[in-house]
């Protein structure tokens, strides 16, 4: 499913992926973890196909597409979906306008027909009541004076729109209080599917609590410097990053 | 010095040019080397207007000049009017002026465009408008010039006590264009909406200037403008308040924001508000701007093509303005005009 290999990336010169592998396959989620600056959001960014992010080495692909040949579009139409630390708000948008144009817009890339409006409302309204997510809701602006919970789980019911195959979801448990955090968490559970790949980037094992993985790497300093099945999530949380940061130096 | 005189006069030296404050950002005198021939009289059919759908009670329309020149509404009536100004003939020039009186209590809704058929003309047009005690008068222009035009609409409007004028003007610009508006404001519950969006390409101009004077005690004028400039466009936007001296519990609110597209592309806005009456609760907002690039990553990570990520956040920043129209009809042709324009294309350099 997701392939990585070998991979540098610069930010406006500086050196932050330095050589990092990965492999995710289809069916499985796997979590990065690792210390702030460590290149976590990099990575998220690179892989999404943001600008300013220059790969100087390395390759990477989703089932065999290679990612870095498409823009960052073209990504979102093979099925690739980032869920943003921090959403940007869209004034002037309605959320629904912005995800039926999202959906529509993925849907000619791939040359499917348009969904219609009624059949748009209709998934729209039973995936926003799973997600807790007051219809009205959606009739306002993209994000614009949501709450940091509300954000994420617009995030999270854009995903459930979009249907993606991979999901990347940088940070999501960041600003997200323990009720929103469970809400979140069932909503990307609810996703999990043996077609599915999903890479979870966090700074702190709680997340994982909810959203069990099955691989856990960490990511120091550029590249991945251990990987391990959930319980390395576990020891992390009780040894801290410092051991990480001396093998990557 | 005014562009209906070098029409008149035949001769150049009358048009205003960079020397003339007013027309400090819009020199005619250096876009027209020589008045043009009069245009011809034109009596082949136009194709539809920008408003063609809605529906309207009456259509007026000018060609090349030669229509009418008057509009009444009874006092009472409530009337929809379709009112275009075409230019048809390139290499001509030619003045129109119309005289619209609103009697008390009416309502006029008018769907007004300028539509460029031929190329290189000159098109002066002069609108007064009378609105009487508790009128309301909607005006909803479209300026379809074409890219050599050179262009002016001047409108002077009087309202009495309690009557209402909203306007918006949506334009993609000339090779010289000026909407200009003089507002006689009395105040005594009088309202006034002085709207415009702007979205300008290659090497188009336009300038949406408007005078407003408050004379009388408690009236009100909100005014936004919004507009996109790309390419080597330019827009300017001049807005003047003036507050006279006893025009107290006057309300005047000025907002223009801007986005800029492209580095030679220009935007001159020139806000001012002279207020000689203590009383009052007057403001404005100016602000110009570039396109928020992670807001356009972030859109785009969800699926939708740059041009069409460009598109949304320009037709979302701008239909602030086209949300105020209160005509159902004519803010939905506003709209439709706005996903039209084409402002989402990346620069070409």
């Amino acid at each position: 499913m997701l392939s990585v290999t070998n991979l540098h990336v610069e930010v406006g010169g500086t050196p932050i992926l330095k050589g990092l592998s990965l492999e995710v396959p289809a069916g499985e989620v796997h979590a990065i973890m690792g210390p702030n600056g460590a290149g976590k959001s990099t990575l998220s960014y690179t892989l999404a196909g943001r600008e300013g992010y220059e790969v100087t080495q390395g390759s990477a692909s989703l089932n065999g597409e290679d990612l870095f040949a498409l823009e960052a579009n073209e990504r979102a139409a093979k099925g690739l979906f980032l869920s943003f630390q921090y959403p940007l708000e869209i004034p002037g948008v309605p959320s629904l306008t912005f995800i039926r144009t999202a959906l529509n817009a993925q849907r000619k890339a791939r040359g499917e027909d348009e969904i219609g409006a009624p059949a748009f409302l209709k998934l729209a309204r039973e995936k926003a009541a799973s997600l807790k997510i007051d219809f009205d809701m959606l009739k306002r602006p993209l994000n614009v004076g949501f709450s940091g919970g509300e954000k994420k789980r617009m995030e999270i019911f854009q995903m459930a729109m979009l249907s993606p195959k991979f999901l990347i979801l940088d940070e999501t448990d960041s600003g997200l209080d323990i009720d929103a955090l469970r809400i979140v968490s069932e909503g990307v559970n609810a996703l999990r599917s043996p077609e599915r790949g999903m890479l979870v980037i966090t700074h702190y094992q709680r997340l994982l609590d909810y959203i069990k993985p099955d691989r856990v790497h960490v990511l120091a300093a550029g590249k991945i410097v251990a990987s391990g099945g959930p319980e390395l999530a576990l020891e992390l949380e009780e040894t801290g990053y410092d051991r990480f940061s001396q093998v990557a130096a | 010095m005014s562009l209906a005189l070098a029409l008149q006069s035949g001769d150049v030296a009358s048009l205003p040019s960079r020397r003339d404050e007013a027309w400090r950002y819009t020199d005619l005198r250096a876009a027209l080397r020589a008045i043009p021939a009069a245009s011809p009289k034109d009596e082949a059919a136009v194709p539809a207007g920008p408003f063609a759908a809605l529906d309207a009670a009456q259509t007026i329309v000018i060609i090349n000049g030669f229509g009418p020149d008057r509009l009444t509404i009874a006092s009472g009536e409530h009337r929809t009017v379709c009112l275009r100004f075409v230019s048809s003939k390139a290499a001509s020039a030619h003045h129109a002026a119309l005289a619209i009186e609103v009697a008390e209590g009416a309502s006029l809704t008018l769907l007004e465009s300028h539509e460029g058929l031929g190329q290189t003309y000159v098109s002066d047009i002069a609108v007064t408008l009378h609105i009487g005690s508790g009128a309301t008068v909607e005006r909803v222009s479209i300026l379809n010039d074409s890219a050599e035009a050179i262009s002016v609409v001047t409108a002077t409007v009087d309202l009495a006590a309690n009557a209402t004028f909203n306007q918006t003007v949506l334009t993609t610009g000339g090779k010289r264009q000026r909407f200009e508006a003089h507002v006689n404001h009395p105040g005594q519950g009088a309202s006034v909406r002085l709207d415009g969006v702007y979205l300008l390409g290659d090497a188009r101009h336009s300038d949406q200037t408007t005078v407003v004077t408050h004379q009388g005690e408690g009236g009100t004028t909100s005014q936004l403008t919004k507009g996109a400039v790309r390419d080597s466009a330019r827009a300017v936007f001049q807005g003047k308040i003036t507050v006279e001296r006893g025009a107290d519990q006057t309300d005047a609110r000025m907002g223009h924001h801007a986005l800029i597209l492209s580095e030679r592309a220009e935007i001159d806005a020139k806000p001012e508000l002279e207020i000689y009456a203590d009383d009052v609760s007057c403001a404005h907002g100016n602000t110009v701007g570039a396109l928020d690039e992670e807001a356009l990553f972030y859109i785009r990570s969800r699926g939708v093509p740059l041009i069409e990520a460009r598109a949304l956040l320009i037709s979302a920043f701008v239909g602030e303005v086209t949300d105020r129209i209160s005509h159902e009809g004519a803010r939905q042709v506003a709209q439709d005009w706005l996903l039209a324009s084409g402002m989402g294309r990346p620069d070409e350099f």
